[in-house]
This record gives structure tokens, C-alpha cells and sequence, in this order.
């Protein structure tokens, strides 16, 4: 079987997926071997097209010589190794993390996570009542976007988007250490007083819903959020000549979020407040 | 890329701080009085964007002369650096010796580790305390292991200020302590360094003649009488020791002296060096076996023990990609370490003469000390070797006279266990949050500042030094720093292969033995009947049955908990499930503990196989091995 690359092809290299030979193109991560082999790993804060960061360690996988299991997301393929992606020992970490996850933040807006729990058959509550959790109020301190420390799974993709990866405006950082760290902007202060331009950018690679807009938190909080009935519509940002792709996610006649499709030749999924947050203008009536 | 540096400013003091370290500023983007138009913007060029890896100087600046971080003064740093804050925030709040909020100007660090808690920390800490209650020049820190665990129970005072002043009170009574807080310039100066190395004292003062050279196996010098026989070991008496390689000159020379340094044989493996070229010291150090003791305080990465280090070495010297880096890393401060302190304070040119040869094999123009903040007289001496090694030429564009060129800049942890990770310490001197990143790349092939990059701890870079005078046979001892209830607590230089039983009954084990930690908080505890086996690690606590385990494995989940880095879900979850369950069975044994240890093992096992580095890797081996050799919950 054959792994599909875009770009210039590369060198092909031989390794083992659970006793199968595959190829896989130099350069590709164990993650997108497994994929590319009809493989689907638990992956968390794998956001596709963006540096790893290896953080959840929901995709561990076994590889022969290795003393620890080894991040899919992370890790390259090389030739002649011997992967095992489901083994007791990879099934028993993927459990506990998600025990251990589910048991300090609030998972209730992470996709996927509800079937990962029942597949590994995750018990979160089994540390008892008195386990520690990340209990914090959501700030909105802006219009435009809201952060809720308390479903962080503290991946860092947003200080990358918002950073050197993306945005190049380097309003977010992760500070303090351990299990109080979290994510924000220097001293705690409030998004409008810092360097954040409201790009959004953020919001579209957290991986848990810890970052979201307005628009969509506040219906969330009213109960009215109905992300089945939302239509989809792909459309190019008329703001200014650079063309962004938009997705607009469109709920009983409104605009109820604006994304932008990570795989986008244009933007690579980066926005400016203009296209993310213009609708609000035309909507708004009053 | 703009930054936005908002509108606090500086105090005077704070802009001195920075200004002193980093130079005046050349122009107003440069962080100099602003103008209407560029009060809250600015542009960095190359120039400015390169010196990011004096982030952690310039906190260290700061937070040594006002005591704490403030808005004004990290914005001000940051312009200067053109360093996002919200980067520079994070930088800041990852490290526990610096405060983001006002507090105090003197902060007694207090040790509560593993050695000083069998020493009597909490009633210390409690002392000082109600002492201390209600003095607002004095805040007093509970403190993970300040690597003074041979004098326990330790503290350290650092007061803040044009310079800040320290001063160590170890071992501590709170009469003391208390006064070097309230007073430091008059706190007594510390015992000499070779109190902390008993072989080394065991030889001065049975006369034996200081050796002239390092390879004392060659000149025939006698070997050192043994130790007086110890009164209350099981063990029979030790064999007389083999010459100290390592220890050769610790208490023997003139730390200050670089004359009295070569006078000692200084400078002749260097010298041997240069005859040779890079690829045949290479060969010599693959020759001879050495492996890394990197594992001595943070276990973790490849089995350091799996391969000669020549071979990485040699690896990382053939890379295309120039220049090459040499990092030391003497920041490891895992509890019950402090091999590094000692050898560095008693022989600090040795340390400057092996990285100059290491460097020299791989390549390396610039070498980096990362030493740890809490070790002042560390620094102090290493500060002043470096210095005197310069000034002579033996740093600098032309050593010896030979045209290759090396220097050595020294960096300041600031608190953080993790540093001892060795893309961790990488990350900390570029001026980021010492995240460790996965592995491969290995530093070797991406290391700092991108370029193939030797990370080395002390131990390691100084076996160096007797493979090239002595060849590479001359490689076989290693270094012990143990602490807790032995008579003689210290560094000890062993040959290798000797077992944990004769280093006990060498430093002094008292006959209530119940437990010996191995390998620090990352370690595994043995039963004073397993002590029959070869040493594996640099780090040994002996505990007697003073302290009960539980608040022994209890003190380890909480190190863990307060050292994890936060990255990764396994340990930073698991350790504090890991905390939550210990606190919970602290008093309690068989059936009404069964359920927490079996949560135990399932948490440590995830966290050993699914953590992304060696410090949550290893978070669980204390615990297990306490649950599963010592029986604590039996
Ligand atoms: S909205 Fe854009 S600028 Fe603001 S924090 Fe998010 S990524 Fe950064
Ligand atoms: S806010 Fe979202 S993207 Fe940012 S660290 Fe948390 S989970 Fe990750
Ligand atoms: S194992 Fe712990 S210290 Fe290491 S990266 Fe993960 S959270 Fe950080
Ligand atoms: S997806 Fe690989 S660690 Fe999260």
C-alpha cells in the first residue's frame, strides 16, 4: 500500500504498521502513515497542517527499540520501523490520559472526545470527587471573542497561530507552569489591552472549544447553538483584493461563525478581523 | 512583525537594571524615551531579533536588583529585545525564583526536599515562619532542593538590590537563618568547598602529597590510606580507595588561582589536545567508553548508558551545519544532587580547561554554562575562571597561542527542574519557555539556535580531562553525591562497579537504616538489604526510620507536581492525581490503601510510557519502588 504525498515527490521508505509493510514518503509523520493506511489514531492536538505539538499524547503508538511509546503526530517515519499502533500498553496510556483529561477541564465542546472515552472505556470520575479540575469563569473581555480557561487542554496551537506560525502577532503565551498554567497575555490583562489584532485565527485550530466566538458562545450559553442545522457555505472574502476563502456556518438566516479552510492556497487558514468578524456589521441591524 | 508593548514604563531603577546589562539604547526603537508618534510600537530588526537569548539575563537583572518583574519593567526589557511581552511573561512566570507581582525584597528560600525534610525542614520552616511573621523585608519560600543536601536542612537568602546580596545558612537553625536574611552581608561564610568531598579531606590531613598531575596512576603517586574503619556499618571496612581522577584537586588547589591550577597539572590535557587534533581526541574519548552521567539528577532520553558519548560527539563534530554549540549543563537539581556545586566551586578551571578540549573536538567556537540559580558561590567562581582563563589567553580568539578560538558565556538558571532535560536547557538559553521538545532531532543534529549542539553535564566534560593525560584506561571512577543519614554526608569518586554497600559503609551509614533513595527524586528506593549491588547513578539518600515513607513518597509527587512543565497530559495531570492519591493513603495501609495504589500504577505506568520526557517518565519510579521493594503500604 501507498501513502499519497503532494508536493515534490520524496524518497519512499519502507517500515511496519501493525506486521503490514507500507511506504511512506520521507518526511511524513507516524500519524499520517496510520492515516494514509486507513489507521485512524485518536489525535487531539493534532491540528492538520500545522507543527505538532505533541501535547495530549492521545496518538502514542509502540515502536520496536523505543523504551516509551512514541507520539504519532510527532514522530517520523524511518525506514525499517516496526510500529504497533493498538497494543494493551498503547490502550491502556490513551485510557488514563483521557481520564485524566476529562477529570480537570471540561471537554463538553471537544469533538470526538465523547467516542474516544466510550472506545477506550475511559472512566474519568474514578479519581473521586476531590480530584483538582480547572474551574474558571469564562473571560469575555471584548465583543468579538471569548476564552474559557476551564476547557484548555493547553496544546499551545493557539500561541503558535497567533505567533510565529501564523499571525505573526505573538499576543498569547502560555505562562506559569504545570498544572496552573494557561494560556493569555502578559499580566493576566484583558485581549483589548494587549497585541491581540482579533484576527480569530486562534479560535479556528483550538482543538476544544476553549477559544470561540462570541457569536457562537452566547448561543451556546442560550441554549439555541444547532450545529446540524447549520449550512455551510464556502464563499471569497470581499473585504480587500487578497481573496481569503471564508466558510461561513449559517443558522436560521444568520452568520453564526466564519472559518477558513486550513488547506487554503490564499490564507492557509489565517483571517484578519475584517473577514472573521465583518458580518457582524452587515447583520447588525439596529 | 510590530509588537505592541503597551504604555507602562519602567521605574529608574529597572531601566538601570536592563540598561547595565544590555548596554544604552541605541535609538528609540531600541526601547529610549519615545516620541508621540512611536510611543507603543516598534520594529526589531535582525540585530535586536538575534539577542532574544538575553531574555533570561535581563529578568535575572531585574529581578535580582528590584526583587520582582513589574509591567513597566518587562515591557521595557522587551522593547529593548524586541521580545513579544506575552512571550516574555511566559518566559518570566516559568521560573520559581522569579515573582511577576511586588513582594518582599529578601526571599528566604527554605529546602523542604527529600535530605532536608529528614533534617528537621518543617519545624525549621515553621520557625522561621513565626520569626519572620510580620516583617515586610522578608518572605520566606518553601523550596524544592537547593543542592546543599550534604548540610541539611538548607536555606538560602537572596536579597534583592545594586548588587543583590546572598547568603547560604546550611545547615540551618533559625537563629541563623534569620539572621543571614535580615542581615546577609554579616551571615558567616560558608564551610570550604572540600567539607563536601570527605576523601579529599581524608587526604589532606593524612598528609599524602598533592598529586602534580591528574594521571596519578602513571606517576606512581601511593594511593590514599583508608578510611578509619566505621563504627556502626554492617558492612565490613572499605578497601583503600584508587587515585581520585575527578577529585584530584578539590580542596587541593586555589580555586581562585589559575597559576596554582596548572601548577597542578592544569592545562597539560589541553595542550595534549592541540598535538592531537579534533578527530584523535574524538577517537580517545570513544576509546575509552565514557558514557554520560546526564543521568545523575534527570534520567530520561536515550539510555545515556547505551553508548559511548564519543560517538554523539563525533556525530555532531562531522555536521555540515555551522558553528557547532557546547552546552554545559551544571543546571540539573534533582534533590540529593549537588556533585556539580562541589566540583565546580573546588576546581572551576578544570571546568573551563574540558570544555575547551570538548569544544575543540566538535567544533564548537562557543560554549555555553548553564549553572543554577541558587548556587552563588558556583557562579562566583566559575564567573572568576572564566575571567582569569581570558585574560590569560586561555579563553578568546588564540588559545595558547594555537589559533583556535573559544569563549564560554555563562548563564543563570532561575529555578526549574526540567532545565536538566537537555533540549529543555536549549530552550532556556535561546530566551523561550524551557519546554522539552520531542526527540529525534536530537540536539546533536538540532540543537541551539538550530545547529548541531553537545549538551554535556559537569561530570562527564571533566572525565575528559584524565582520558588525555592517562589515555583512555585512565577512564574509570565516578562520582556519588550522598546526603542523608550517613556520618560522612558529600561527593565521593568511586571506582565504577563499586556497589552502593561500600559507598555506605564509606560515607558512614548509621545502623538504623531503612530505606536508600537511588538516583534522586526520579530515582528508586532499595531496602538496606539490597545494597549489594553496583552502583548505577550519582545520587544516594539514606533514610533513616525517622522520617515515615509515606511523607517520603509524598515529598516526591509533590516535587513532580511543582516541577512537571505543564506540556503534556500525562504528567501534568498525572502528577497531581499521583499527589492527590499519595495524600490520601499518607496514614493509611493494606485494604484501606489497596484501592489508591492500584490507581497508582495505572496512572504511573501511562505516565512512563506516554509522557513526552524523561521528568514524567520517571515521575512514578520512586513511588513504585516504594510501594513494591520497601512495602510502605503493605
Ligand atoms: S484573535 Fe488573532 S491576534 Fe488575537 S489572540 Fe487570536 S490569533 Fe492572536
Ligand atoms: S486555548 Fe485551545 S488551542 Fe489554545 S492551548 Fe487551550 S486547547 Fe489549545
Ligand atoms: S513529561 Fe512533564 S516535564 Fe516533560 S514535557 Fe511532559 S509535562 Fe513537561
Ligand atoms: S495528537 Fe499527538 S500528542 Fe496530541
Amino acid at each position: 500500500m501507498t501513502v499519497t504525498s503532494l508536493g515534490v515527490p520524496r524518497r519512499l521508505l519502507d517500515l511496519t504498521l501493525d506486521g503490514e509493510p507500507v511506504r511512506a514518503p520521507e518526511g511524513t509523520t507516524l500519524l499520517d502513515a496510520c492515516r494514509a493506511a486507513g489507521k485512524d489514531l485518536p489525535a487531539l492536538c493534532h491540528v492538520d497542517a500545522r507543527t505538532p505539538a505533541s501535547a495530549c499524547r492521545l496518538c502514542v503508538v509502540e515502536v520496536a527499540g523505543s523504551r516509551a511509546l512514541v507520539a504519532a503526530c510527532s514522530r517520523e517515519a524511518e525506514p525499517g520501523m516496526d510500529v504497533r499502533t493498538d497494543t494493551e500498553r498503547t490502550r491502556h496510556s490513551r485510557r488514563i490520559v483521557l481520564e485524566l483529561l476529562a477529570s480537570s477541564v471540561d471537554l463538553s465542546t471537544t469533538p470526538g472526545i465523547a467516542e474516544w472515552i466510550e472506545e477506550y472505556g475511559a472512566r474519568p470520575d474514578r479519581f473521586g470527587t476531590d480530584a483538582a479540575r480547572l474551574e474558571r469563569e469564562p473571560i469575555i473581555d471584548n465583543g468579538l471573542l471569548v476564552r474559557e480557561d476551564g476547557k484548555c487542554l493547553r496544546c499551545g496551537q493557539c500561541v503558535r497561530a497567533c505567533g510565529g506560525q501564523g499571525q505573526h502577532t505573538f499576543a498569547l503565551s502560555v505562562s506559569g507552569r504545570g498544572f496552573g498554567s494557561r494560556v493569555g497575555v502578559e499580566y493576566d490583562a484583558p485581549l483589548t489591552d494587549s497585541a491581540c489584532v482579533f484576527c480569530g485565527d486562534c479560535v479556528d485550530v483550538c482543538p476544544t472549544g476553549a477559544l470561540s466566538v462570541r457569536s457562537e458562545f452566547d448561543l451556546r450559553t442560550a441554549g439555541t447553538w444547532d450545529e446540524p442545522a447549520q449550512a455551510v457555505t464556502t464563499t471569497v472574502c470581499g473585504h480587500c483584493g487578497v481573496g481569503c476563502e471564508l466558510t461561513l456556518h449559517v443558522q436560521d438566516n444568520e452568520i453564526v461563525k466564519v472559518t477558513s479552510p486550513p488547506d487554503s492556497p490564499v490564507a492557509h487558514g489565517n483571517l484578519c478581523i475584517k473577514g472573521r468578524f465583518g458580518h457582524q456589521y452587515i447583520q447588525n441591524r439596529d | 512583525m510590530d509588537l505592541r508593548f503597551g504604555d507602562s514604563q519602567p521605574t529608574d531603577d529597572e531601566r538601570a537594571a536592563v540598561d547595565e546589562l544590555l548596554g544604552p539604547p541605541a535609538s528609540s526603537w531600541e526601547g529610549a524615551e519615545r516620541t508621540a508618534e512611536n510611543l507603543r510600537y516598534s520594529r526589531g530588526g535582525h540585530a535586536a531579533r538575534d539577542r532574544r537569548d538575553l531574555l533570561l539575563p535581563g529578568l535575572h537583572a531585574l529581578n535580582d536588583r528590584i526583587g520582582w518583574i513589574s509591567r513597566g519593567a518587562l515591557a521595557h526589557l522587551c522593547r529593548r529585545l524586541t521580545v513579544p511581552p506575552a512571550e516574555a511573561y511566559g518566559v518570566a512566570t516559568f521560573y520559581a525564583l522569579f515573582s511577576v507581582s511586588p513582594r518582599p525584597t529578601t526571599v528566604l528560600h527554605v529546602c523542604t526536599d527529600l535530605t532536608c525534610t529528614a533534617a528537621g525542614a518543617a519545624a525549621l520552616c515553621a520557625g522561621l515562619e513565626s520569626r519572620l511573621e510580620g516583617d515586610d523585608r522578608v518572605t520566606v519560600r518553601r523550596a524544592p532542593c537547593l543542592g546543599l543536601c550534604e548540610r541539611a536542612p538548607a536555606a538560602l537568602t537572596i536579597k534583592a538590590g545594586d548588587p543583590a546580596r546572598t547568603a547560604v545558612s546550611a545547615p540551618a537553625t533559625v537563629e541563623a537563618a534569620v539572621l543571614a536574611a535580615t542581615a546577609p552581608d554579616s551571615a558567616p561564610e560558608e564551610p570550604p568547598t572540600e567539607a563536601a568531598a570527605p576523601q579529599a579531606g581524608d587526604r589532606r590531613q593524612t598528609g599524602a602529597p598533592a598529586p602534580s598531575s591528574p594521571p596519578q596512576k602513571q606517576t606512581g603517586l601511593p594511593a590514599p590510606p583508608p578510611l578509619p574503619p566505621q563504627k556502626h556499618t554492617a558492612v565490613p571496612a572499605p578497601p583503600p580507595l584508587p587515585p581520585l581522577p575527578l577529585l584530584t584537586r578539590v580542596g587541593v588547589v586555589d580555586p581562585s588561582s589559575l597559576d596554582d591550577y596548572r601548577a597542578h597539572g592544569g592545562y597539560t590535557a589541553l595542550r595534549r589536545a592541540f598535538v592531537l587534533g579534533p578527530a584523535a581526541v574524538l577517537r580517545e574519548i570513544v576509546d575509552s567508553g565514557l558514557v554520560g552521567h546526564g543521568d545523575a539528577a534527570f534520567p530520561g532520553g536515550p539510555d545515556p548508558r547505551a553508548t559511548p558519548i564519543g560517538l554523539a560527539w563525533r556525530a555532531a563534530a562531522s555536521r555540515p551545519d555551522h558553528p557547532h554549540h557546547l552546552v554545559c549543563n551544571a543546571g540539573g537539581s534533582g534533590p540529593g544532587a549537588f556533585t556539580d556545586r562541589v566540583l565546580m566551586e573546588g576546581d572551576p578551571y578544570a571546568l573551563v580547561e574540558a570544555m575547551t578540549i570538548v569544544a575543540y573536538a566538535v567544533g564548537a567556537p562557543h560554549g555555553y554554562l548553564y549553572l543554577r540559580g541558587e548556587h552563588p558561590r558556583a557562579a562566583r567562581r566559575m564567573r572568576r575562571a572564566v575571567e582569569r582563563a581570558r585574560a590569560r589567553g586561555l579563553l578568546g580568539d588564540d588559545i595558547l597561542g594555537r589559533g583556535h578560538s573559544f569563549d564560554i558565556e555563562i548563564r543563570r538558571g532561575a529555578g526549574a527542574y526540567v532545565c536538566g532535560e537537555e533540549t529543555a536547557v536549549l530552550r532556556s538559553i535561546e530566551g523561550y519557555r524551557p519546554e522539552p521538545r520531542p526527540t529525534p532531532p536530537f540536539p546533536t543534529q538540532k540543537g541551539l539556535f538550530g545547529r548541531p549542539t553537545v549538551v554535556a553535564d559537569v561530570e562527564t566534560l571533566l572525565d575528559v580531562l584524565p582520558i588525555l593525560t592517562g589515555g583512555p584506561a585512565a577512564y574509570r571512577s565516578r562520582l556519588v553525591s550522598v546526603s542523608g543519614s550517613v556520618e560522612r554526608p558529600g561527593v565521593y569518586e568511586l571506582p565504577s562497579g563499586t556497589t552502593l554497600g561500600e559507598l555506605l559503609a564509606r560515607a558512614g551509614v548509621r545502623p538504623d537504616l531503612r530505606a536508600v533513595l537511588v538516583g534522586g527524586a526520579a530515582g528508586r528506593f532499595v531496602r538496606p538489604d539490597e545494597v549489594d549491588v553496583p552502583l548505577r547513578s550519582g545520587v544516594v539518600i539514606a533514610f533513616d526510620g525517622t522520617v515515615p515513607l509515606p511523607r517520603l513518597l509524598l515529598r516526591v509527587a509533590e516535587f513532580f507536581r511543582d516541577e512537571s512543565c505543564g506540556q503534556c497530559v500525562p504528567c501534568r495531570i498525572g502528577t497531581v492525581r499521583q499527589e492527590e492519591a499519595l495524600r490520601r493513603i499518607v496514614d493509611r495501609a493494606g485494604p484501606a490503601a489497596a484501592d489508591d495504589v492500584a490507581l497508582l500504577g495505572e496512572v504511573g505506568r501511562a505516565m512512563r510510557d506516554a509522557s513526552l520526557c524523561g521528568l514524567g517518565r520517571n515521575a512514578w519510579n520512586a513511588v513504585e519502588s516504594g510501594v513494591e521493594r520497601l512495602g510502605v503500604y503493605g
